[in-house]
């Protein structure tokens, strides 16, 4: 009996040690590994490829689109001041549906209620310029994850983050918690907080969403992926802007 | 549709050495890719970037199918006077941008 609860013992240590998410105080965006050149690139708005859809984002805000022949700015004015601060909440929870939706998902809402117009794509031009434009006014805020209402989605997202999965049967959390700082692929494996996204990754040589990032690490896995606004993605965006609370928001960020 | 962004000092005193950064919106497709259907991607690049300061060219690039999307390109010049500093993109498909900026030299 002695031997078997020490045994128990040692499971519960094993798992909990397994299992510690990053310290407050000890967490890092991933910027501060980047290399000088890609810092400098983040840095200068003139030399920060994400900043070309940013500036189409800002045309697009007062395009007029759809049945209501109405542009995001009739409503929401100008985004410098409106959206200041906007892509610091989101995934944002939505009384409506009953689940959060992320700044995709939001703009998305607006396009088909308010501008009666079809959604945009995932990680279409249009979608990512958007996203970047509004996200952009959030720039140098801390992620907020405050409403309670996000408590069950956060903790599914943990619950994924955790979940060993496909044939290499990896947790999101055996690189981003236990191996952060170490090497894959000659790049170092960044904490997994969420600050800079839509992000412009030099590997894909394009703007791209943080649903996206998430897929690209699921192929990783050798996982199967869930199809673009899964239900799956938007519990583990809703996870890592909490994970991020208090982070500053970077977008657009460069990372490698 | 803003597709190129350029940094180009608004002052600078004669005979100054002034960076020019340039930055512009392309898939710069290769040409050496090939669709999941097996059939060639024809290639889609900017070729050349050429600067004019006052009507004279200052800078001239050949862009290859190697360059990454969205091309970046810095260079120096000497600021000699007030006036206009044109860019001009051309490629594959018929691509032609133009942009300029304009320059105070005192």
């Amino acid at each position: 009996m002695k031997r078997l609860s020490a045994a128990l013992l040692l499971l519960v240590a094993a798992a909990s040690a397994l299992a510690t998410e990053i310290p407050l105080a000890e967490r890092r965006s991933s910027y501060e590994t980047l290399s000088p050149e890609t810092k400098a690139m983040q840095d200068d708005d003139t030399a920060n490829p994400a900043m070309l859809w940013v500036l189409e984002g800002e045309t697009a805000w007062s395009r007029k689109a759809g049945e209501a022949n109405k542009s995001c700015a009739d409503c929401h004015n100008d985004a410098r001041e409106t959206m200041k601060g906007a892509a610091t909440r989101y995934p944002a929870f939505d009384e409506k549906r009953k689940t959060p939706v992320d700044l995709e998902g939001r703009i998305n809402i607006c396009r088909t209620e308010q501008q009666k117009a079809p959604a945009l794509p995932y990680e279409s031009r249009e979608l990512l310029a958007l996203s970047a434009f509004v996200a952009r006014q959030s720039r140098g805020m801390p992620i907020e994850s405050k409403d309670p209402r996000l408590k069950p989605f956060i903790d599914q997202g943990r619950t994924l983050f955790e979940a060993r999965q496909g044939q290499l049967n990896l947790a999101c959390s055996q690189c981003h918690d236990d191996n952060f700082g170490r090497k894959l692929a000659g790049i170092p494996m960044p904490q997994a907080h969420p600050t800079g996204y839509p992000v412009y990754r030099l590997e894909w040589q394009s703007l791209g969403s943080l649903q996206r990032r998430l897929r690209n690490c699921m192929i990783g896995m050798r996982a199967e992926f869930y199809p673009y606004g899964a239900p799956e993605y938007i519990a583990l965006e809703t996870y890592l802007m909490w994970r991020a609370r208090g982070m500053n928001v970077e977008s657009p960020a460069v990372r490698p | 549709m803003a597709r190129a962004l350029i940094n180009v000092p608004a002052k600078a005193k004669r005979g100054e050495v002034i960076a020019i950064k340039t930055l512009i919106s392309h898939i710069m497709e290769t040409g050496f890719r090939h669709s999941t259907t097996g059939q060639a991607i024809p290639r889609d690049i900017i070729t050349t970037l050429v600067a004019t300061y006052n009507g004279a060219e200052i800078f001239r690039a050949e862009l290859s199918p190697a360059i990454a999307a969205n091309p970046f390109l810095t260079f120096y010049t000497v600021a000699t006077e007030s006036g206009t500093i044109a860019f001009r993109w051309t490629g594959d498909n018929g691509y032609d941008v133009s942009e300029q900026a304009t320059i105070t030299v005192e």
